[in-house]
């Protein structure tokens, strides 16, 4: 009997490759917990009908003697992602029946190594959303209180790995989309550099701030998975390669910078207060030095975003219009197919970001909304730089509580607020991980809480070997 | 904001909205913009934003891609002698 719970994507190679069980096995064992969990939990929109034979493959491969990180490893993978000749449907009903016709680069990558697609998840649609309750196709459940959102966008892909259903799963991060529900379901997740990993095939919300994260149980995981899908691609201009920034050097003293003028504003949760301070103490005692570092400007990054986002947002979903596929509605003429289309296949929350970026860029507005976003923007990515020259890492708490009621956000503003530590790291484009940093007992159930730490560009190896401590001093190892 | 400016904003997004909706948006619109003037306390006057925005380009190479053609023909709402069909636009 293979022990989910306990298993990891680095314990599961080794048996693997030892031949202590196979991927048919593995994800015979995942399809079990699927079957089990899924139909409370929605984890999963889809599960592929082929994965046996996928992970058949992936045994002949082992067989052959071949060996990569990933080679027969279940996989979950969030519904805006490609995968060709499957369904995606960003949980919308405007790509209720779409098929795609090519791999998003990341896909590529992953079936070279040979890991297997379970299927593909829940996320709020087209990824618009902290809670996936925004989907087309129900709300994805807390496994730790499924009277609780799991958090979002990618609401689906860190409950397949944080309910057992997955050994490791893709998601996207706008502002927070895999860092927010892995902290509210005690996951890790990471959304990396902009432009570290190649957005062909992933369907674009924000250009300017869209990454694909990684989702799994521990920092390693998380780093193979990394690993396998990041590095420059000609198909994605905004691709950058290792060169493109510098090499951090490994100190043997870390400096842990933390705003506290944020941390300590108002709407912060107690606990999580209490639990981001006991956190920074561990720091301290084996070594860290914490350093106060209260950014002038980090308490308009929510502004920011909630300007440039919807602003790119309404010019990539300019896409859907019925014409070449997805769901057509046959209005009168070509401008009532338009409007019936997108009135009918936009959910509520999508039709309300397309008004609003609209509104953003309209003609008398441009310069007042957009125009300043962008230059605070780049005030902004300065006082990072400065920073990030006295400090080397950022640590906040993920969110500003646990996992809210389902339901209990409905305007949207609420909602937005929830990002406000998640979103600057989109809008400066650095590498942010978030870990699981204990539990916060809420009505006799224990709920998880995140730490986040940013780095500067390109540090995601810094994220991963600060990540690993944290989990050793969080468990009380050192 | 007014009910005609979402009417507008709807048509310039080609959006089919409900009256109902209409008057819900332009409540959440209110809201959203209220909590992001905040953005006008940044002193912007003496900044000069350095955009680096540039032009990738890349050799006019043929390189083989897998896509499927046929899945995107299949997918197309109307279509004939494999080809996508139109509604006129002038």
């Amino acid at each position: 009997m293979i022990n989910l719970t306990t298993l990891t994507i680095v314990s599961a190679r080794k048996k693997l490759d030892t031949k202590e069980f196979s991927a048919v096995e593995l994800v015979s064992a995942c399809l079990a917990e699927i079957e089990k969990k899924n139909g409370e939990l929605n984890a999963y929109l889809e599960v592929y009908d082929d994965v046996l034979d996928q992970a058949k493959r992936a045994d002949e491969m082992i067989a052959n003697g071949e060996s990569y990180p990933l080679l027969g490893i279940p996989l979950a993978i969030k519904d805006n992602i490609l995968i060709k000749g499957r369904h995606i449907s960003a949980a919308s009903k405007i790509l209720e029946n779409y098929i795609a016709s090519y791999d998003a680069t990341v896909i590529t990558k992953l079936k070279k190594q040979g890991a297997v697609f379970l299927g593909r998840t829940n996320t709020d649609e087209f990824a618009m959303g902290s809670s996936t309750e925004n989907s087309a196709y129900g709300v994805t459940k807390n496994p730790h209180d499924i009277s609780r959102v799991a958090g979002g966008s990618s609401g689906g892909s860190v409950v397949a790995v944080a309910a057992n259903l997955a050994l490791g799963a893709l998601g996207s991060d706008t502002g927070g989309s895999v860092r927010l529900p892995a902290s509210f379901c005690g996951t890790v997740g990471i959304k990396p550099t902009y432009g570290r990993i190649s957005r062909q095939g992933l369907m674009a919300m924000g250009s300017s701030l869209d990454c694909i994260g990684e989702i799994a149980k521990n920092v390693e995981d998380v780093k193979i998975i990394f690993k396998a899908i990041s590095g420059y691609d000609i198909l994605d201009s905004t691709s950058i390669t290792d060169a493109t920034y510098p090499k951090l050097s490994l100190k043997k003293e870390l400096t842990i910078g933390v705003p506290w003028n944020l941390v300590n504003g108002k709407g912060i949760n107690p606990k999580v207060k209490e639990n981001f301070k006991e956190s920074m103490k561990k720091f301290e005692k084996i070594g860290f030095k914490i350093k106060d570092i209260s950014l002038k400007n980090l308490d308009i990054a929510l502004a920011i975003y909630y300007i440039i986002m919807p602003a790119e947002a309404s010019t990539n979903l300019s896409r859907f219009d019925g014409v070449r596929y997805g769901l057509h509605k046959d209005g009168v003429n070509l401008l009532e197919d338009y409007k019936e289309t997108r009135g009918r296949g936009f959910g509520k929350e999508v039709r309300r970001r397309i008004l609003l970026g609209t509104y953003i860029l309209s003609a008398g507005y441009y310069d007042a909304y957009y125009g300043k976003a962008q230059i605070a923007r780049d005030i902004l990515k300065k006082e990072f730089a400065r920073e990030f020259k006295n400090v080397d890492l950022i640590a906040t708490p993920t969110s500003t509580s646990v996992a809210w009621k389902i339901g209990e956000k409905s305007d949207p503003v609420s909602a937005y607020l929830e990002d406000i530590f998640t979103v600057t790291a989109n809008i400066v484009g650095v590498p942010a991980i978030s870990i699981p940093s204990g539990f916060c007992e809420v009505a006799g159930k224990k709920l998880p809480l995140g730490i986040q730490f940013m780095a500067p560009h390109g540090g995601e190896n810094l994220l991963f070997d600060v990540g690993k401590q944290f989990e050793e001093i969080r468990e009380n190892k050192i | 904001m007014n009910l005609k400016d979402i009417e507008n904003l709807a048509g310039l997004a080609r959006i089919e909205l409900s009256e109902d909706e209409k008057k819900s948006l332009l409540s959440d619109m209110r809201d959203i913009l209220e909590y992001v003037k905040i953005i006008e306390n940044v002193e912007t006057e003496n900044v000069k934003p350095e955009y680096k925005l540039f032009n990738v380009w890349r050799q006019d190479e043929i390189t083989p891609r897998e896509f499927s053609s046929e899945l995107i023909k299949e997918q197309f709402p109307d279509a004939q002698d494999g080809f996508l069909k139109v509604k006129k636009i002038l």
